[in-house]
């Protein structure tokens, strides 16, 4: 596949090198652009086509056949098998806690950003002002900076080394509510809550009956960034856990690939390292390519205003 | 911020008609004013965020600041000591090589990183044809792998003993490269993250890009301007303010510079506990037990962060504001 690509990248770029040099006006210069382009694509894949081939590999054949090709053998099953049998079977537990872990703080982050959001969005009350200002701020400090305090605190509260020192602190969203914010300015009208308020409708019944099924688009992807954002979490967990049974996939991987390094090739782990990674990719990559459209939207909100 | 970006299509809606809210009567026969009633409303929708901003952003911040002004010893045990702690840490010859070596870091790797980000998204935005699609897809995949395994895959990559190319040298009879020694590491590092996050910054360009009016540049067509002066004279001044803030926010990471050096630590025993400030805050935390010297690090870095950021967007949005 790669071979492919980089040949039909070469081709064209001997195409675009032997056209005249007049162009149209207006027209783009695509051969160009298409060869860049396959070079981008060769680029951005060249990791993910090891990644794959890797996993289906022995620790030996790892070590001594061609990178980008299948080895001697096709081990991915028994990989597979050795991955979730390894240290009795820890990786399944890995697996299970990234899910909770990220599952958790989405969805707890997205509930906060939605409430908060509209609160900012469509109602006045006494630093309303201040707060709003300081969103923009409070996106600017940088998350790692606040991970050494928060786990000193939380060490006073005995909380660290448990799911919630890894939990609690994702809950943290301020570019989510941001996000809502604009998105609840923009697209919900005001005229639509003032009639639900002549209907004597409670507020949180506004809120859940009316604006929350307004608000679904910027209300997935808050829920997806911030999914992304836990599930790919590696300085949080690593401060906050010590116990290997309470690690998510990031940072369980790593030690076992510290292992490997340091062992070096005493406990056969190089293929349950690969192996493992392309599992730990999978969901996201697979949830990204399905759920492109609402990625795009975030990120281009992503912009700010 | 004043200059709008045009946000996707998927999240914008038109905006409604301004009316002036009518008053409502249902609120009134409650007793309490209907602005009142709102103000509590309002307040208690914001309230649970508020909540964990206070404890998750707020007082870890007091808390690092309050720590970096104590002093921890033997024979006194934590005391008051001012900005000792600063002193140390900007006299710290391992803690400022550090910075250094983040900044020429971020000095070199960003324009680079956005400058493809930003060629890409406007090839992307002149052709529409599967190649560009497939590439849109394909270049944004990286943003959804963890950052520690794309350091990982790149680390295997690079390795003479896993990878394609430290042996491709060997083809002219050089000896392999070593990715992970001298002045090379520091580039292996920068494609690491050039490869992690182009693609999301070319995203955010190119969504920016095609939130520009038409009619801005059909006159230039007309006159017979390239597509190559177009995107440079029409499309990349229109999403300067996009740029701007892609580059604060890669400012922003890559001061936190952590995970793919840490990673990259296993195969490169250059990369040491003070590679990058963050590391450094890390290990003098874990390894050490300075915590109250950490916190000054993580708050310096943290505060410097801030205020740069902060007065750039202010900057660019008084110059917005006044153009």
């Amino acid at each position: 596949m790669t071979q492919l690509t980089t040949t039909e990248a070469g081709r064209a770029g001997l195409r675009a090198a032997a056209r005249p040099r007049g162009r149209r006006f207006g027209e783009p210069n695509t051969r160009l652009a298409h060869t860049v382009m396959g070079l981008g694509i060769v680029y951005f894949t060249i990791p993910l086509i090891w990644i794959v081939f890797a996993a289906t590999k022995s620790q030996p054949d790892l070590l001594s056949t061609p990178a980008l090709w299948f080895g001697n053998g096709f081990d991915l099953m028994a990989n597979l098998r050795q991955l979730f049998s390894e240290d009795d079977g820890v990786y399944g537990r890995w697996l299970v806690n990234t899910a909770l872990y990220s599952g958790a703080s989405a969805l707890g982050a997205t509930s906060l950003c939605a409430l908060a959001g509209y609160g900012l969005a469509r109602f006045s009350f006494p630093g309303k002002r201040l707060i709003e200002s300081g969103l923009l701020g409070m996106v600017m400090v940088p998350a790692t900076a606040l991970v050494l305090p928060t786990y000193l605190l939380l060490s006073r509260l005995e909380l660290v080394n448990t799911i919630w020192a890894v939990i609690l602190p994702s809950l943290l969203s301020p570019f989510g509510t941001y996000l809502i914010r604009v998105f609840v300015a923009e697209s919900v009208p005001q005229e639509l809550l003032d009639a639900a308020r002549i209907d004597r409708a409670g507020e949180f019944r506004i809120f859940w009956r009316v604006v929350l099924p307004m608000m679904r688009p910027a209300i997935v992807t808050v829920f997806l960034i911030t999914l992304v954002a836990t599930w790919n979490n590696y300085f949080l967990p690593l401060v906050m856990l010590s116990d290997a049974k309470l690690y998510p996939l990031t940072v369980g991987l790593t030690t076992w690939f510290n292992t490997a390094q340091q062992e070096a090739g005493t406990r056969v782990l190089f293929n349950l390292v690969t192996t493992g990674a392309l599992l730990a990719i999978i969901p996201l990559v697979v949830a990204f390519v399905f759920l492109q459209r609402f990625w795009r939207s975030g990120v281009s909100s992503g912009s700010l205003k | 911020m004043s200059q709008l970006l045009p946000a996707d299509p998927a999240l914008t809606a038109p905006p409604p008609p301004v009316t002036p809210t009518p008053p409502v009567r249902a609120a009134r026969r409650r007793g309490l004013s209907h602005q009142t009633r709102q103000a509590v409303a309002g307040s208690l929708f914001v309230l649970p965020f508020l909540v964990i901003v206070l404890l998750f952003l707020a007082l870890p911040l007091g808390y690092a600041f309050w720590l970096s002004l104590h002093s921890e010893s033997l024979v006194l045990g934590p005391h008051f000591s001012g900005l000792e702690q600063y002193k140390e840490a900007f006299t710290d010859p391992q803690f400022l090589t550090g910075l250094r070596r983040v900044i020429l870091f971020g000095v070199i790797q960003i324009p680079i990183m956005l400058g493809l980000a930003l060629a890409g998204a406007l090839a992307l935005d002149a052709i529409n044809s599967r190649v560009a699609k497939v590439f849109r897809l394909v270049a944004f995949m990286p943003y959804a792998v963890p950052a520690v395994i794309g350091a990982l895959m790149w680390g295997f990559l690079y390795s003479k003993t896993f990878g394609p190319f430290a042996g491709v040298s060997g083809l002219w009879g050089a000896a392999p490269v070593n990715f992970f020694g001298g002045s090379l590491l520091l580039v292996s590092l920068g494609n690491v993250v050039t490869w992690a996050w182009t693609g999301y910054n070319m995203i955010v360009l190119y969504s920016a890009l095609q939130g520009v009016p038409r009619e801005m540049y059909e006159a230039a067509v007309i006159d017979g301007a390239s597509p190559v002066q177009i995107a440079l004279r029409v499309k990349v001044p229109a999403i300067k303010p996009a740029l701007s803030l892609a580059a604060i926010f890669t400012v922003i990471g890559t001061m936190q510079f952590f995970n793919e050096p840490a990673i990259l630590a296993r195969f490169a025993p250059d990369i040491d506990a003070g590679y990058t400030p963050n590391l450094y805050a890390y290990s003098q935390a874990f390894r050490f037990s300075a915590f109250s010297y950490s916190a000054a690090i993580s708050f310096t870095l943290g505060l410097s962060v801030f205020v740069l950021s902060y007065l750039f967007v202010f900057v660019s949005r008084r110059r917005a504001a006044r153009a």
